[in-house]
């Protein structure tokens, strides 16, 4: 019966377009406001520097960490994508 | 791109001592163990004289700005002796595993094994941190010795004074209490996930890219795994070094960093 084996063919194509879809939607969306609230940490790190570059080094140490636990966020994103990807 | 061999979630177990799997990243943690003691030893012989040579110096010059640099996290000089032997170890045995985990023959050099039921060619290395179980024991050890270092400076009822108020006296407090409790389980899914996470990610991204094109495209991307790598364990460090210095903290200091 080749209709049933392609038709079986064609099911697996959906479904693994379907599910790499939304891999790749999740991780896109969780990654919006990460993105976003790094740059802002950023800028607002850049305007008090700006503002007073010998502060600097106390600017720059709680900036790295605010923009590390903001990533943390799109790394979870990211980790739920794997775990539908590949469980 | 059904071709792409992407590293699997699971690290891959390549023997076993009796019942027990040794897996690849965890013969790349024993490598990065090995570089840590032979270090230590070296360091050792140099019995630390007055006029150092080169290598103590060298070592002194690390010890020693690292010991400044959480020194300005954490404010306080007795209390930055008593944590620093956990922090600058942690941050030196992440970015140690990091590095390793880009070295050429990682991920390369396969055996032939099982894994998920299928024989596949199996890396011997794999980076360190790429697999949950790592991540996961450092981040319980973090917290863990949080809640210990806090009790040791703070005596035990003072500390769970912090999560355990009682309700009649301070409604607000003892919600805030149970929220911090539920912070501190939320931390340790945080710095297992960031740390997997990246490590992890950046795998898959110097496997995919040099699948795309393996001549001179892989290098920015090295390069931004040797960044990742530091960075990571950099903030692990930090972010231990913040959440010791919050739990040293007694109820009238209240600084928020």
């Amino acid at each position: 019966m080749p209709d049933v084996a392609v038709a079986e063919a064609a099911k697996t194509a959906v479904a693994s377009l379907d599910k790499n879809l939304l891999v790749s939607l999740t991780m896109g969306f969780g990654a919006f406001v990460p993105a976003f609230s790094i740059g802002w940490i950023g800028t607002k790190a850049m305007e008090a520097i700006g503002r007073n570059p010998e502060a600097a080094n106390r600017i720059q140490t709680p900036m790295v960490l605010s923009i590390a636990f903001a990533e943390a966020i799109a790394i979870y994103s990211l980790v739920i994508a794997l775990i539908i990807k590949f469980v | 791109m059904e071709g792409i061999e992407t590293p699997p979630l699971a690290s891959e177990t390549i023997a076993h001592i009796g019942s027990f799997e040794v897996r690849n990243t965890l013969i790349m943690a024993w490598l990065a163990m090995l570089v840590i003691f032979a270090v230590a030893y070296f360091t050792r012989r140099t019995k630390y004289r007055e006029i150092p040579g080169r290598f103590q110096s060298f070592i002194e010059l690390i010890v020693e700005s690292l010991y400044n640099f959480f020194d300005t996290v954490i404010g306080d000089r007795k209390q930055t002796r008593m944590v620093f032997p956990l922090i600058a170890t942690i941050f030196i045995f992440l970015m140690l595993a990091n590095w390793m985990g880009i070295l050429p023959g990682v991920g390369s050099i396969t055996i032939l094994g099982e894994h998920g039921g299928k024989m596949l060619n199996l890396p011997i290395f794999r980076s360190m941190n790429a697999d949950v179980n790592m991540t996961l024991a450092i981040a319980l050890i973090s917290v863990i010795s949080t809640q210990l270092f806090g009790i040791a400076v703070l005596g035990v009822f003072p500390y769970a004074g912090k999560f355990f108020v009682a309700p009649w006296r301070d409604p607000i407090g003892s919600f805030v209490g149970i929220l911090e409790l539920i912070a501190e389980m939320a931390k340790i899914i945080s710095f297992s996930f960031r740390l997997f996470g990246n490590i992890f990610a950046g795998e898959v991204l110097l496997t995919v890219v040099a699948f795309l094109v393996p001549y001179v495209a892989p290098i920015p991307f090295l390069g931004l795994e040797i960044f990742v790598g530091f960075i990571q364990a950099l903030v692990f460090a930090l972010l231990t070094a913040v959440f010791l210095k919050m739990a040293m903290t007694g109820h009238g200091g209240h600084e928020h960093a």
